[in-house]
């Protein structure tokens, strides 16, 4: 008489207490499964009345006026996207060049605490950052790097007009510095990964450390590097206490980078406790779902292919 | 020796008919083999040839892997293990197992882990004598007596080995399965642990995998050979006594094994 | 795949090398300015924030505006409490998800589990507020601790999950079929064997998850709300630190503005301790496994 396939699982919880056991298992399962559907559920349910009201001309409406009703996400959208693209472009260029100087040039006793101390970055509250960013960057920027940038770069509409301190450029900054870690750690270990023997092959037919490191190994690299930078991307989209509080919270699409400018995620933060008409909360709701969904879209992006380089452990 | 030899023999353990498979690929065909009451059964052959995998089919532990599943029959005393009804966690009480790794329990004491699944609702000094008891048997006692509590890692391999014997020995099964148990370990650990296994068939049915040939026919009353096909699954080539085994075996491939022309 | 000698014959071997020396102290650079950024960031919160810090600061309530003096004892109480609950809340789940996740392996409902796990990873902490509020803030109609507890409790949950799965999954597997073999229940083999020896992991992956949340300010917004005053009653709003860093930073005035140095300085202390006690109790675990 063979065993029933069917009993291979159910088989191993056949005592009272492995039945109680499985129970317990199951349902806590169960529960996490359901808090996450739940949240995407509740996102979407809570953001309907918005949804309806304005339906696809949310994204590209530029006005946002509570006291009409009448809402329109694109300036937000328009910082979201500028500061990320700032935060990503500087942190992509330092957190490479770091993560190449710490995997092949570096030697043990300078690496682990380079490597200590920028993995520290991470831990940084994000309150922190908007303080730092605040009290710190923000008169630097007005006073100093502003300044430098106007009087160089200033016939670029990107540099022209006033320098508050806070604005598009100081948020990007700031977010750079919270996302370098990420891009830091992950390049490091990707490219730690590249075997030996491409760099042995390289060198062997006549190249330097620094040829072997920039044309052989990081376009081996390049799918996962790149993997680190859009889920370092992803963390930026997503970040609110840091930029609210150095990016002047003003629902405006300017081209300077020193304007003051709003992001999905600080209007929330900004508004919500004061969103009076349930037309408002939806419409602030719908931000929500919006940040959540692109959020899931880039981080299995880069799920992928951070895996694809590193195997099968998760990033 | 058939199924109806075996129950005439009042062996304690018989398969019929076994079959082990991991997901689609069969790892032991249809093995009818008797295990003799308070003796010895050495199971050998080369590597990869089942033996294990047989060995985890008589206490329903291969079927925790995952994809496992057996066909055929184990009868403990004349009742199949893998009857609709029965519960796998009673048959491994009555069906004892040693690893070939020792395995003692990281988080527990040497005492705590002797008595893992033994003395249950005694009080304090009888449990201490029941792990007395059992660590005695795996010739162990005198060696952690003053340690008890402190814990297993400390211990040498063949130390932790014969802890492991003592757990397993606690639980007072009917049978002691044992995968290889001195293949981790040095060759006095060795000599000691197979010195036990004598002792213990005064109480257990035994029945030992050992990839060592000497190691078998120095320890074991009976011996089976098992063979992989040309298919890569585990067949049972004979069985018989020992001592007859070794200088008169019965099949050719028996012959070419021991006389080590392969594996 | 490997262009021979990439630079050949139009360089000298000099500029090539030259341009490597450049390029690796470029790399230098970079790596330098990342940690540096770090100590510079740190600097400056040790240096204002020392200067705000002092037993009433820790100890006291806020006093009100223009009024000197006065802390943020209340933040750091609510902080406690509200990390506590959510502890309360994380641990169970996330610890029976990670157990089903490491008995029952590989098949189309494990593995749509960490989906979605690692989905809740990637969400941004407002709309997981957004969440919370409209579970327990406005069904309830009013602010409460409890529903930063939640929010909390699901920004801690995949890391709960992932870490119970692996830690788990890396008991050997001779230890789980050994108890096993003995006749144990699964229940038994799990709570009395595989469990203990999972715990350091498990107990690291819970002290990194309560250090990220100590920092977590932008749910805290609609659903701690924030207090006046020393609260104990999880169904009130109640004042966390980091709002209350937040709330002092964003506001006009200079001694508020100092305390919310104060309050980061501790903020960074706290969370620093717990990540550096977590790789502390990792390695010392390691170190465990090997002997």
């Amino acid at each position: 008489m063979a065993v029933q396939p069917r009993f291979r699982r159910v088989a191993r919880f056949v005592s009272p207490a492995d039945r109680g056991f499985a129970a317990v298992v199951y349902g806590g399962s169960i529960l996490f499964a359901v808090l996450i559907v739940g949240l995407f559920a509740e996102l979407v349910l809570g953001s309907w009345p918005s949804i309806v009201a304005f339906g696809p001309s949310f994204i590209w409406k530029s006005n946002w006026n509570p006291i009409t009703s009448n809402f329109g996400a694109l300036p937000m959208i328009y910082g979201t996207v500028v500061t990320s693209f700032i935060a990503i472009a500087l942190a992509a260029f330092v957190g490479i060049m770091a993560a190449v100087f710490l995997a092949d040039f570096a030697p043990r006793w300078l690496s682990t605490p380079l490597s200590f101390l920028i993995e520290l970055l991470a831990a940084v509250p994000s309150v922190v950052y908007g303080l730092w960013g605040l009290f710190v960057l923000a008169p630097f920027v007005r006073t100093a790097i502003g300044p430098a940038l106007q009087k160089t770069l200033g016939w670029m509409p990107l540099f022209s007009g006033p320098i508050y301190g806070v604005g598009l450029l100081t948020a990007g900054i700031v977010l750079a510095l919270m996302i370098v870690p990420t891009v830091t750690a992950i390049s490091r270990d990707v490219i730690a990964a590249i075997p030996r023997d491409l760099r042995e092959a390289s060198m062997a037919l006549g190249s330097t450390k620094w040829e072997t490191a920039t044309r052989v190994v990081l376009p081996a690299a390049r799918i996962g590097i790149f993997g680190a930078c859009v889920l370092a991307l992803g963390r930026a989209l997503g970040e609110t206490i840091a930029v609210t509080m150095v990016i002047g919270n003003r629902p405006e699409i300017s081209a300077s980078l020193f304007a003051p400018s709003y992001t999905l995620a600080s209007v929330i933060a900004n508004e919500f406790t004061e969103a009076t008409t349930s037309v408002y909360i939806s419409a602030l709701i719908e931000l929500g779902l919006i940040l959540f969904v692109v959020s899931i879209v880039v981080n299995a992006l880069a799920r992928l292919m951070i895996w694809s380089v590193r195997g099968s452990s998760r990033a | 020796m058939s199924v109806a030899a075996a129950v005439a023999r009042d062996d304690l353990l018989a398969t019929d008919d076994l079959s082990a498979y991991y997901g689609e690929r069969k790892a032991v065909g249809n093995v009818s083999i008797a295990f003799a009451r308070k003796a010895v059964t050495a199971l050998i052959g080369p590597s990869g040839c089942g033996k294990t995998t047989l060995l985890r089919c008589l206490n329903r532990i291969h079927e925790v892997g995952f994809d496992a599943r057996v066909e055929g029959r184990v009868l403990l005393d004349g009742h199949d293990i893998y009857g609709n009804d029965v519960d796998p966690m009673a048959i491994r009480r009555r069906v004892g197992m040693v690893f070939q790794r020792p395995n003692p329990f990281p988080t527990l004491s040497i005492l705590d882990n002797t008595l893992a699944c033994a003395g249950k609702g005694l009080k304090r000094r009888q449990k201490i004598d029941c792990a007395e008891r059992a660590l005695r048997a795996a010739a162990l006692w005198d060696e952690v007596k003053d340690k008890l509590r402190s814990s297993p890692l400390r211990l040498s391999g063949g130390q932790q080995q014969r802890l492991c014997i003592a757990r397993a020995v606690a639980a007072e099964p009917e049978v002691l399965l044992m995968d290889e148990p001195t293949a981790s370990l040095d060759p006095i650990a060795t000599a000691v642990i197979e010195e036990l296994m004598g002792s213990l068939t005064d109480e257990f049915t035994i029945v030992a995998v050992t990839h060592n040939m000497q190691q078998a026919a120095r320890v074991s009353d009976y011996t089976a050979f098992m063979l992989a096909d040309a298919d890569g699954i585990g067949r049972i080539v004979e069985v018989d006594e020992t001592a007859k085994l070794f200088t008169k075996p019965g099949d050719r491939r028996t012959e070419d094994y021991i006389t080590g022309r392969f594996g | 795949m490997v262009r021979a000698a990439p630079n050949a014959p139009s360089l000298s071997l000099g500029r090539r090398r030259a341009y490597g020396a450049l390029g690796t102290g470029l790399a230098l650079f970079c790596a330098m300015l990342a940690a540096g950024a770090l100590l510079v960031i740190l600097g400056y919160v040790i240096v204002q924030g020392a200067r705000a810090i002092n037993w009433d600061f820790l100890t006291q309530l806020p006093h009100p505006v223009g009024v000197p003096g006065g802390g943020v004892g209340n933040g750091i109480l609510g902080t406690f409490i509200i990390i506590g609950l959510a502890t309360l809340m994380a641990v169970p789940i996330g610890l029976l998800t990670g157990i089903y996740l490491a008995l029952f392996g590989r098949g189309p409902i494990p593995e749509a589990l960490r989906f979605l796990s690692d989905v809740l990873s990637g969400v941004p902490s407002i709309a997981i507020g957004l969440f919370a509020y409209a579970v327990l803030v406005a069904p309830l109609k009013h602010f409460s601790a409890i529903s930063a507890s939640f929010a909390f409790m699901m920004l801690m949950l995949p890391l709960l999950v992932r870490t119970s799965e692996q830690a788990i999954r890396s008991v050997p597997q001779t230890v789980r079929e050994g108890a096993l073999a003995l006749g144990m229940s699964n229940f038994r083999a799990t709570v009395r064997i595989v469990l203990p020896t999972a715990r350091p992991a498990i107990i690291t992956a819970l002290l990194l998850a309560i250090a990220r949340v100590t920092g977590e300010t932008a749910p805290l917004l609609f659903t701690a709300f924030g207090s006046q005053f020393w609260e104990t009653n999880p169904n009130n709003p109640m004042a966390t630190l980091a709002l209350q860093v937040f709330t002092y930073a964003i506001s006009p005035y200079p001694d508020w503005q100092a305390q919310a140095w104060g309050g980061a300085l501790v903020l960074i202390v706290a969370v620093f301790v717990l990540s550096l006690g977590a790789r502390l109790m990792l390695r010392r675990a390691m170190r465990g496994l090997d002997s």
